[in-house]
């Protein structure tokens, strides 16, 4: 199953310029792409524009074909999309529904809506709340979380729904070291179960972790695409905006420093 | 420049019962720079909320200048303590740029230049300027973040709280936040930030407090807090020393926290080695 954009551009409903140009990418069944770019360079856009979200919701216009598994998606009815691709809000607030009341109804809510039998509903909640490692909070109201732990529902939210593609806009932002892994975590056995997921991300550290691949906007193009570790190491990187991971930053700084190969690789072996 | 102290502070939240704050006791001394780090949940955010009087103790004190905090008004409090959200949408309210800024300020009594300077001085720190007529919600996550914050700091408080202040910036944004950070700290101000940013918690904060289960476990210098004695306690809050710190480890370098001490550190060892 594949998600695939083609030529596509967007631009915003009065908009003068274009926000997304000559955009090609393909999400496989199977693989995690990451998404990187200074602010305001697109990721955003992109994952709307990839979870069918802009236009179909928010207007604009765009260019170009998205399709799934060779279909045109342009036509499919709002409920149909949804069975296959969900995205994640980048502040969880936005992606909460506001009218459950506790955490455990707000898992469930995205399975119910899309008709799930209600066994399977409770199974997949209690799943996706395990695997996030919040089933102490079913009870608790989802708007009486802390940031990060709204944010981390707002995850299981979307696993519950077991989407055949995934768009996440910066999912790590309020987490912990904790939360993050068991995000990383969540998202690789997604992906290892045949689902493909698009992920933007800041923290190129998560990229690294769980990316095949990964692509890095620039004023709406792509700039640099191709696999993670190559991509995250490109010195062009920084020019775009895009903090290095940590390991990269110290490589650059010690050999900048003068300090020499053999002792910076066993400096950072393992790290 | 003021003195803040959390004594014996607990807080229980009406909603739900749950008990965010258990007693925490933390003294921060006019011009200090403090870190507040923990797992989601520990109670990091509902800590600073008792500062500028947003949540009131159940039980404890918040102290100021050595005097209980419930006497003052919020309004009062409010040009004290300023306090910048993780969330920039949930602070942020006005129809441009401009008039976010003045709000606070605005608010605080400040007319004329004094106000004027103090809007452009925040444009200018946060990379706004020239931004000022534009609608907050046209500019993209990381501006919006910059913006929140910019509207805290014309206020010109004494303390500053930045509640994750990094999350979702990009490379240019977090640079700004380092630099608003150092040169309201250079005036002497005090500044306090929560964050899961290690990299930016060793490399900006001389105190460091972590936090687990609305109480403060450990308190030091960032070197102390992330010493390899403490990795235990720290993983019991689910958080790890910064990068730095566990290199400088696995290198016996003693106590570097931070990329430039651990580069410092491979450098002299080098040199010894020749």
């Amino acid at each position: 199953m594949t998600l695939a954009l083609a030529g596509v551009g967007y631009r915003y409903a009065g908009a003068a310029e274009p926000a997304l140009l000559d955009i090609n990418l393909e999400l496989r069944a199977g693989e995690v792409v990451g998404l990187a770019g200074a602010s305001e360079s697109g990721k955003t856009t992109l994952c709307l524009v990839a979870a069918g979200l802009a236009p179909r919701a928010i207007g604009g216009m765009l260019r170009g074909r998205i399709s799934i598994d060779g279909e045109d998606v342009d036509a499919w009815p709002m409920h149909r999309l949804s069975e296959r691709v969900a995205m994640g809000f980048q502040s969880p607030t936005t992606q909460l529904s506001q009218v459950t009341g506790t955490v455990f109804e707000e898992v469930a809510f995205g399975p119910m809506n899309l008709g799930v039998p209600r066994d399977e509903i409770v199974e997949r909640t209690r799943e996706a709340l395990d695997t996030l490692g919040i089933t102490e909070l079913s009870e608790r109201d989802p708007r009486r979380l802390s940031g990060g732990q709204q944010q981390l529902l707002a995850i299981a939210g979307l696993l519950a729904m077991r989407p055949a593609h995934l768009v996440l806009d910066e999912p790590t932002a309020q987490l912990d070291p904790e939360g993050t892994r068991l995000v990383t975590d969540a998202l690789a056995a997604l992906a290892t179960a045949g689902a493909s997921i698009l992920v933007a991300e800041q923290k190129t550290d998560v990229l690294a972790a769980i990316a095949s691949r990964a692509v890095v906007l620039d004023a709406g193009r792509i700039a640099l695409a191709g696999p993670t570790q190559e991509v995250l190491r490109d010195p062009r990187l920084a020019e775009l905006g895009v903090t290095p991971p940590a390991a990269v930053r110290m490589r650059l700084a010690a050999l900048a420093a003068g300090i020499d190969e053999r002792l910076i690789g066993e400096a950072l072996a393992g790290a | 420049m003021l003195e803040l102290q959390a004594d014996a502070l607990a807080h229980v939240y009406r909603q739900g019962g749950v008990r965010a704050l258990d007693g925490v006791d933390l003294r921060i001394g006019p011009g200090e720079r403090v870190a507040i780090i923990g797992q989601n949940g520990s109670g990091k955010s509902t800590l600073v909320r008792h500062l500028n009087g947003l949540l009131r103790p159940t039980e404890g004190r918040i102290l100021i200048d050595g005097a209980d905090a419930r006497d003052r008004r919020v309004a009062e409090l409010a040009g004290l303590i300023g306090v910048v959200f993780q969330d920039p949408d949930r602070q942020i309210f006005s129809g441009s740029v401009i008039e976010e800024v003045r709000f606070g300020p605005r608010n605080l009594g400040r007319r004329g230049t004094e106000l004027s300077d103090a809007v452009s001085e925040a444009l200018e720190a946060t990379g706004l300027s020239g931004q000022e007529s534009r609608n907050p919600y046209d500019l993209g996550q990381s501006r919006r973040k910059l913006l929140g914050l910019a509207s805290v700091l014309a206020m010109r408080t004494p303390v500053l709280v930045l509640d994750e202040p990094t999350a979702g910036l990009d490379r240019d944004g977090i640079a700004r936040v380092r630099s608003v950070v150092e040169s309201v700290s250079g005036a002497g101000r005090t500044v306090i930030a929560i964050s899961h940013d290690m990299e930016f918690v060793a490399e900006l904060f001389s105190r460091v407090a972590v936090m687990r289960s609305g109480r403060v476990i450990l308190d030091g210098s960032a070197a102390e807090v992330f010493d390899a004695r403490n990795r235990e306690v720290l993983r019991s809050t689910n958080l790890e020393a910064p990068f730095a710190a566990r290199v400088a480890e696995r290198m016996a370098l003693a106590s570097a926290v931070t990329e430039s001490a651990v580069v410092a550190g491979l450098l002299s060892s080098a040199r010894a080695a020749q």
